[in-house]
């Protein structure tokens, strides 16, 4: 019996490779996070701390980061400060302490929407042109289907910037520059794509016994698409909204090629705070930490549809 | 309830002909297979008959009412499927009830609807569970309420016992049949499995090549098989076929194959001069060492109450089903004796069974 507990087991990994495991996920963690975690911690120094040498891991915590992010601020001689009416809020009294006063806000509110809504809207748009042309492409009799399918993989196959002089020269004769829609359509069209592909791949892989069921049950095409399909395919759904998400709330070249203010995104936006009077570290490293929130958020929401999107096709159920 | 009525229906897939021409009645309440190896295009027919697929020529009458070209939620049939296509997403309860919710009925009514069918599959302790958890048995019974719960016009069933162990399948074929004999639906089955075909229909149609090669009774099937594929489809193991060369005319009464004078049922048509086959099942052979058709052992299969003992001939190996208590030795050169009146002769060339005593006109497609 004792010779049977201690035979060598193939599925079981054994207390080393156990060991081993953890020991290379801890330090893949430490080299991906370490530099999250120094940015967030830069976001609660003061300018000064950020710069110190040899860097200072333990410091007092400040919100100057935060404040210079959200305002615009000017420099005044101490005999002006000294006949201004004492500071009503704690930030007014920090921008004080450094010989400037408030001048109004700054411009990363509207930033931060103009992200939202772009990246939101064209995943949102990708997604949904994306599952109807997979499902197509997956249950019909398409004509030239490989060859479209080929066309459509195509179009990632050059790094999409570089196309950019002909969409820049395209947008500004049709007036979609610096526009929302603009930047929408162009993610969208960079992302359809990828969209669907992936979801070809996870609506292949519903039987489509489902959808015959419903319509012999009296539903239509499009309903049994709806209360057949779309909810076995959530996780692939997810899955693609995660992957297209990232990139458009990510991408930075096009943005800075296309977008100037009305339409700018966080990613240009950010290393343009660094210009605004000095290398104001704790400003970009809190831009930085507010503009990893969302995808953060949402990536843990998603996560166990992610982990299947990334693993999908590895096992068959 | 209602008739069934395949007219002269064909289906091609651009060069690819599935289905050429299949015309068949299925009476109501009738339990209906269609048979046949995987390709064959019975799934086709099935299909079309619920509205999967349309025909590209020939009708379909459902109830005496032409369907042809109805969508598949206008011809009142329900569809079982061989994954049984349970919504994941739903628990059985509503899985049962989706195809009223489809039609809109009221909730209360759906629910004593589901209960009742649940009741007659003796799944209504499983309704609040979830599908994903049900074992093989259970899936199937869920996925029969859901036909049962709509009281259609017929049943259809593509292959619904392929993907079970055979131990469940054998249980469900049983129930299945019961069912049927209970609520007396008009049911078309398909199956490549020839022993659940037996066990169940009322009528068989055997397909091979979209084309039905014999319709009737499964016992008049087994018994006068139309033609070499069926005869060879049916049975385990299957018919086994004497190849010979030689002329018969009607009226005779033996074939000539080498040394041995075998008597056949009466023939009714003669055939000229050209290639033959006896067909022989292997429970109509016995050892006869007075019999001048000789074959040597090849081998035994023991199966408990018979045994398959293989021969070789001079005219193709020969399996035989003999008694288990038969001893039989390898090499041993033994004589065999035939079941003459259960015999059937075919035209190899076209694969047809000649008319005889025994074949009637009946059976051929």
């Amino acid at each position: 019996m004792s010779g049977l507990s201690q035979a060598h087991s193939v599925v079981a990994p054994s207390t080393a490779t156990r060991r081993i495991a953890g020991a290379i996920v801890i330090v893949y963690a430490l080299v991906t996070l370490i530099p999250l975690l120094w940015i967030i911690a830069t976001s609660f120094k003061t300018p000064p701390d950020s710069i110190a040498y040899p860097p200072k891991i333990v410091f007092t915590p400040s919100l100057e980061g935060y404040v210079n992010l959200f305002t615009t601020r000017t420099r005044q001689s101490p005999e002006m400060l000294a006949q201004l009416p004492p500071p009503t809020t704690w930030y007014d009294k920090l921008v004080r302490s450094r010989n400037m006063v408030i001048a109004g806000p700054s411009n990363v509110i509207p930033r931060f929407v103009n992200s939202i809504i772009i990246a939101f809207g064209s995943t949102f748009l990708a997604v949904f042109l994306g599952t109807l042309a997979a499902y197509g492409f997956s249950r019909f009799r398409v004509p030239l289907k490989d060859d479209l399918l080929f066309f459509i993989l195509s179009t990632r196959m050059m790094p999409p910037i570089a196309v950019a002089i002909p969409i820049y020269l395209m947008y500004r004769e049709i007036g979609l520059t610096d526009t929302k829609l603009g930047m929408i359509l162009l993610y969208t069209a960079v992302n359809v794509s990828l969209a669907v592909w992936l979801l070809k791949g996870f609506i292949d892989e519903i039987p489509r016994e489902y959808e015959e069921a419903a319509m012999i049950d009296g539903y239509t095409r499009l309903q049994a698409f709806r209360k057949a399909v779309l909810p076995q395919a959530a996780t692939g759904i997810a899955a693609t909204a995660i992957f297209c998400l990232i990139f458009a709330w990510n991408e930075y070249a096009f943005a800075v090629l296309l977008t100037s203010g009305n339409a700018q995104t966080m990613p240009p936006f950010i290393p343009f705070i660094i210009g605004e009077g000095g290398q104001d570290w704790p400003a970009v490293a809190a831009a930085t930490t507010l503009f990893v929130i969302p995808i953060l958020v949402f990536t843990i929401l998603l996560r166990k549809h992610l982990l299947r999107g990334i693993t999908f096709g590895a096992v068959r159920k | 309830m209602a008739e069934i009525r395949v007219e002269n229906v064909q289906k091609s897939f651009g060069a690819f002909t599935a289905v050429k021409g299949s015309t068949f009645t299925i009476e109501n309440g009738e339990f209906f297979v269609m048979l046949g190896p995987s390709g064959c295009g019975k799934t086709t027919t099935l299909r079309m008959i619920a509205g999967l697929e349309l025909p590209t020529a020939g009708k379909i009458l459902l109830g005496g009412e032409d369907v042809t070209f109805n969508r598949a939620a206008a011809r009142d049939i329900a569809f079982v499927f061989q994954l049984f296509a349970l919504y994941p997403h739903m628990n059985v309860r509503q899985n049962i009830g989706f195809p009223l919710k489809c039609q809109g009925m009221a909730s209360k009514e759906i629910r004593q609807a589901v209960e009742e069918a649940a009741k007659l599959l003796r799944i209504d302790h499983l309704l609040d569970r979830s599908v994903t958890g049900l074992a093989g048995g259970d899936r199937q019974r869920v996925a029969l309420g859901r036909c049962i719960v709509r009281r259609p016009k017929a049943f259809l069933m593509d292959e619904p016992l392929g993907t079970l162990d055979t131990e469940f399948r054998d249980l469900m074929v049983r129930e299945l049949r019961e069912l049927h004999n209970r609520i007396g639906a008009t049911t078309v089955y398909v199956t490549h499995d020839q022993l659940e075909a037996m066990a169940m229909a009322d009528k068989i149609a055997v397909m091979n090549h979209g084309v039905i090669e014999q319709f009737g009774r499964p016992q008049e099937i087994y018994d006068r098989p139309a033609t070499m594929f069926v005869a060879d489809f049916l049975g385990s193991p299957p018919m086994n076929f004497l190849a010979f060369r030689g002329a018969v005319a009607p009226g005779q009464r033996s074939v000539r194959i080498g040394e041995a004078e075998l008597a056949v049922p009466e023939l009714r048509e003669g055939q000229s001069e050209g290639e033959l086959a006896l067909g022989v099942r292997p429970e109509h052979i016995r050892l006869d060492d007075a019999s001048p058709f000789r074959g040597a052992v090849f081998g035994a299969e023991y199966l408990g109450t018979t045994q398959i003992v293989t021969l070789d001939t001079a005219y193709g190996q020969v399996k035989a089903r003999l008694p288990a208590d038969r001893n039989v030795k390898a090499g041993e050169t033994v004589g065999l004796a035939f079941r003459s009146e259960r015999l059937s002769l075919f035209d190899k060339t076209s694969g047809r069974a000649l008319r005889s005593a025994l074949h009637g006109e009946a059976g051929h497609g």
